[in-house]
């Protein structure tokens, strides 16, 4: 990863985060009114977090079981609506713990 | 109330946010440590982004050496849900704000900042929306350098366990939800099937992450936007209950 690299991904990634949060607070003043983009701004930010999810969270700890479990474990606390510190913290220590076993 | 008490009223009412964007952050710093980046880089991402999913993605798609495109295409379409709660706040304020002054909230807008000046309707001032950013951004530095500086020390062990945090946050957002809405449990479904599918099958892997993830979330919206249509504004109420979480 050389110094260009880094810097003018920086700037991009700066760039990207900043457009949708200025454009329409900045520029736009009426209501969007069609509802299927009503209902693709509404759906996609669940989509984008299932799809970085599935399947990278089995991959995300170096052990596998570990990670599939704890997963299972985080899916179940989320079912029971724990909060997102805890289920956080608990599927951490699952992996963790079972990291030494698998 | 003055411009004084309103910034720090709204300092006062952040202060659990700021809490909470530490820990967040603090894996941030860790998976920056990880995946052996400067700490000027982790800082500096913190410091222009001030977003999760966005962050976590742009470190892993460079670790991967992503292209521009790939990059910032991915990017945005993470964070193009701020894009509707920038559509929210421009509908919501009642005194009039420059644009500079605009430009200027814009900046510091995440989820947890949004409902929180979501739940001060019309009344809403700039001043209380600067009170409301300060602490979270000073906690999402803060946690980010702590994280990278201990990201040195902890054993390996914990750093790589640490790696699953972050998606199990993304869990605990997108599933409670599931459980009322048809629509919400198909995008992720969906999301999430065709997510594994492009990782899995052969030729179809071959595509960069950055763009499976583009690819899956859009299906998977257009699938949900097209079979669930929403009609009722009485809904957004609710979702920006949800999106605190």
């Amino acid at each position: 990863m050389n110094l260009s690299y880094l810097l003018i991904s920086a700037a991009l990634m700066f760039l990207a985060t900043l457009v949708p949060r200025f454009l329409p607070f900045v520029f736009i003043k009426r209501k969007i009114t069609s509802p299927f983009w009503k209902s693709f701004l509404y759906y996609l930010p669940y989509a984008v977090l299932a799809a970085l999810t599935f399947p990278y969270v089995l991959y995300s700890t170096g052990s596998l079981p570990a990670a599939a479990i704890a997963t299972v474990a985080a899916l179940v606390m989320s079912f029971f609506e724990l909060n997102m510190a805890s289920v956080a913290a608990i599927s951490f220590l699952v992996a963790f713990g079972l990291g030494f076993l698998f | 109330m003055s411009t004084k008490e309103s910034y720090l009223a709204g300092l006062k009412k952040a202060i659990p946010v700021a809490i909470a964007y530490l820990a967040v952050s603090f894996t941030f710093g860790l998976a920056a440590r990880r995946s052996d980046f400067p700490m000027w880089f982790a800082s500096l991402i913190s410091a222009t982004n001030l977003t999760s999913a966005g962050q976590f993605t742009g470190i892993e798609l460079l670790r991967l050496g992503a292209g521009y495109l790939e990059l910032s295409l991915a990017v945005f379409v993470i964070n193009l849900r701020y894009a509707l709660m920038s559509f929210s706040l421009s509908q919501q304020v009642a005194i009039p704000i420059d644009r500079g002054t605009r430009f200027a909230m814009s900046l510091f807008l995440t989820d947890e900042v949004f409902a929180l000046a979501s739940e001060k309707g019309s009344a809403l001032t700039p001043a209380y929306y600067f009170g409301l950013s300060t602490l979270p951004y000073l906690g999402w530095q803060l946690g980010t350098l702590v994280g990278y500086l201990l990201g040195g020390v902890f054993p390996h062990s914990v750093v790589a366990a640490a790696g699953i945090a972050i998606y199990c946050m993304y869990i605990a957002i997108f599933l409670p939800p599931m459980k009322k809405h048809k629509g919400i449990a198909l995008a992720v479904l969906a999301g999430a099937a065709i997510s594994c599918a492009m990782y899995y099958i052969p030729y179809l892997n071959l595509v960069p992450l950055g763009f499976r993830v583009i690819i899956a979330a859009v299906a998977a919206t257009v699938l949900a936007a097209s079979l669930f249509p929403r009609t009722e504004e009485a809904n957004d109420e609710k979702r920006h209950q949800e999106e605190r979480e």
